[in-house]
């Protein structure tokens, strides 16, 4: 539900079970608000009295394609976690149990809206046609994001939490100077809400009406911080005090999150300024594969959440309503595990940069320091019996 | 600057830079300004003074008071294809944004393997000797200059002031702009047609053959004036302009030490580590058989700002900088 609309009627939706999971409610948010959903933890259709209308001329065809890119989204991260393992990638941020929200809000995007993903937006890389493989190029070391951010409308992943909210922000006034009718997605997560960056994001868009939507996946977890050490209130409720919109909504339900990211894309769209979107979910994994979750989270917790999973419950549905059938997930597995081993067959043949690579691009229009210092490196590197270097 | 030619016009540091602006903005839809006080007021220091009545909010914006908001969104804007031209409102508010500036601004080239250009300009009033509060004068360009990734540019005069601030808005890399505050109404010839020279290059602003003077910003004068005093007692200064800290024209100073032998480095910001620290390394080591003298530095002490009655006595000024040359002719 929006925030315009809590304090005008009592909450009137099913209770989703969702609070049970949550690791103690925060102090601040005394009646933990409900959220949007259209399929339940159990694959049961519930419709809903203000977002039905986004997801209702849906075909099985479609539902099996966001069924389709989850399972492949969760095979390839699965398949990066065990490139680390192997030494292959230097680090790997999984996105486990965060497909439904990735793969629902980035199917409804359109090809020109602009995305400003953080470092674990597999999933909306994968809708925006990035090749995966291009994602773990950073990952592995040899470069610090190998794609072109303008062939698919998805900026390169941000490292440092909440920055790219500013810069969502900004394209999206640009987008309004140019009068065009694309939205500006921003993700990030319940840690960067934190961030002052993302305030001034909040404040930057609301103020010039910028056309964006602010995506926060809460999973729970900032590392080892829980989101109570984040905020004292739900943070879609943040959007009430910059004047805008913010909707908490299933994240594990796929449904849920195209429908109300594309209520919320339309609104920017119709130059009603930015949404925040908070889809409630849960990092399954590691916050990356550096990270220990046993020393800060009891496993009772992740395993309520498995209970949520957002794949389980779309396959549960498409089968109980004859959408899918066996062939379909067979065809799948078959598809999955080609795309593992694709992946893992480039991520082994990547090169490594050419010596050089160091000194390239630090600038567009060259810079005199650079060119000595790359003068010196090559005289170094040539010094050398074998012209290899070091 | 040709004075001879009609083109040319006496004006004001601070004018100088808001003729740029129009300028940029006529000629480019693309470019924006944005900042604090920026529109109606035209800015504290009314650099922009005008602008947003001739060229609207939409490219003129007053921004909300956010320094990291307003260099993100520039980012941000940059990303659309626009040429942002931001004002920090004093040198001391820049570190707000000085994560987006470090970290986004002038990494977003090489990471994105070049495919992604931000041609934002950051306009800085730097410096003391206006007698301001707590915050309003420092001299943080070395923070910015050890960046790559960043071009860190300074003009002394109205002239390269109008010029610089054209270049540095044509620049495809991030740009930061910074102006002498205390010389925002000092006056000099502008010629709009004129050619000018590169933006990251050194000029000589008065020969000499005793002993080289590099400055740049607010300083430039402070040794013209030292160069003159010296003169009267036999002295013979050459007085160089640095005109940028990234990238330093050490081509220039080299070719100058080679002649002089001698080299003081003035910079109002603390010497310790800052440009003039560079200068130092890179002269020695590229003229080490030319120097008569090791290179001294002039300028800032390791101590915050002073309040406004001691920055006298923390700013460096002509006797300082006399004080200086002498222990260098001394060797």
């Amino acid at each position: 539900m929006t925030v315009e609309s809590t304090a005008a009627r009592k909450p009137r939706k099913r209770s989703t079970g969702a609070r049970k999971a949550s690791p103690k409610a925060s102090p601040g948010a005394r009646s933990e608000p409900e959220l949007v959903q259209l399929l339940t933890p159990e694959g049961k259709r519930v419709p809903h009295a203000e977002y039905e209308e986004y997801v209702a001329d849906i075909t099985p065809e479609e539902l099996r394609g966001l069924y389709r890119d989850m399972v492949l989204t969760r095979r390839f991260d699965a398949e990066a976690t065990s490139l680390q393992r192997q030494g292959e990638l230097g680090l790997w941020a999984s996105l486990l149990g965060q497909e439904a929200a990735q793969i629902g809000s980035g199917r409804a995007t359109r090809q020109d809206d602009y995305v400003f993903p953080t470092y674990r937006e597999h999933g909306v890389a994968w809708c925006r046609g990035v090749d995966p493989t291009n994602l773990l190029g950073m990952f592995r070391g040899v470069n610090h994001g190998g794609w072109d951010p303008n062939r698919n409308n998805f900026h390169l992943y941000t490292i440092v939490i909440g920055s790219q909210t500013l810069h969502a922000t900004g394209y999206a006034m640009g987008l309004a100077k140019d009068g065009a009718d694309s939205a500006v997605i921003a993700y990030f997560g319940d840690g960067a809400s934190s961030q002052g960056d993302v305030a001034e994001s909040f404040t930057f868009s609301a103020v010039y009406n910028a056309p964006v939507v602010f995506f926060c996946q809460n999973n729970q977890w900032a590392i080892s911080e829980p989101t109570e050490k984040q905020t004292r209130v739900p943070l879609y409720q943040r959007a009430q005090g910059y004047g805008f919109p913010g909707v908490r909504v299933d994240g594990n339900d796929v449904l849920a999150c195209l429908a109300v990211t594309k209520w919320a894309l339309d609104r920017a769209r119709r130059g009603e300024g930015p949404t925040l979107v908070e889809a409630f979910t849960y990092r399954m994994g590691a916050h990356t594969t550096s990270d220990d979750p046993t020393r800060y989270r009891l496993d009772d917790e992740r395993l309520a959440w498995e209970a949520k999973d957002p794949i389980l419950r779309l396959r549960t549905y498409l089968e109980a309503e004859g959408h899918a059938d066996e062939g379909f997930f067979a065809e799948l597995e078959a598809e999955s595990e080609a795309l593992g081993r694709h992946v893992r067959e480039k991520v082994r043949a990547m090169p490594d940069p050419d010596h050089f690579a160091i000194f390239e691009n630090a600038y567009a229009d060259g810079h005199a320091l650079v060119d000595e210092e790359r003068a010196q490196f090559a005289a170094y590197q040539a010094s050398f019996a074998d012209g290899e270097g070091a | 600057m040709a004075a001879e030619t009609v083109t040319s016009k006496s004006m004001a540091l601070a004018k100088a830079i808001n003729e740029s602006l129009r300028t940029a903005l006529e000629t480019d839809p693309k470019v924006l300004i944005m900042g604090e006080d920026v529109g109606k007021l035209g800015g504290v220091f009314r650099v922009t003074d005008g602008l947003q009545k001739d060229f609207g909010e939409e490219r003129v914006i007053d921004t909300p008071l956010a320094e990291s908001g307003i260099v993100g969104t520039a980012i941000g804007l940059a990303l659309r294809g626009y040429r942002p031209v931001v004002e920090i409102q004093f040198d001391g508010f820049v570190f707000p944004a000085y994560d987006q500036i470090v970290t986004q601004l002038a990494k977003m080239h090489a990471r994105s393997l070049g495919k992604v250009k931000l041609p934002v300009v950051i306009r800085i009033p730097y410096g003391g000797g206006i007698g301001a509060v707590e915050h309003h004068s420092e001299s943080p360009e070395a923070l910015f200059a050890h960046v790559a990734g960043l071009k860190v540019v300074s003009p002394s005069n109205s002239s390269d002031a109008y010029w610089m601030m054209q270049q540095a808005i044509q620049s495809d890399d991030p740009v930061i702009f910074f102006e002498p505050k205390r010389r925002y109404w000092d006056k000099g010839e502008v010629d709009t047609e004129a050619i000018p020279g590169q933006l990251h290059k050194a000029r000589v602003v008065r020969p000499g053959s005793d002993l080289t003077l590099v400055a740049y910003g607010p300083m430039v004068k402070v040794c013209v004036e030292a160069a003159a005093a010296a003169e009267e007692e036999g002295k013979s200064l050459e007085v160089l302009d640095l005109r940028s800290m990234s990238p330093i024209d050490f081509d220039s100073v080299q070719t100058s030490v080679e002649k002089t032998g001698r080299l003081v480095v003035v910079h109002e910001a603390p010497v310790f580590l800052g440009t003039g620290a560079e200068i130092a390394a890179r002269i020695t080591e590229r003229c080490f058989y030319h120097l008569e003298a090791p290179v001294l530095r002039v300028g800032g002490y390791h101590a915050p700002y002073p309040p406004a009655r001691l920055e006298e006595e923390y700013l460096p000024g002509l006797d300082r900088v006399l004080d200086a040359v002498d222990r260098s002719l001394a060797y």
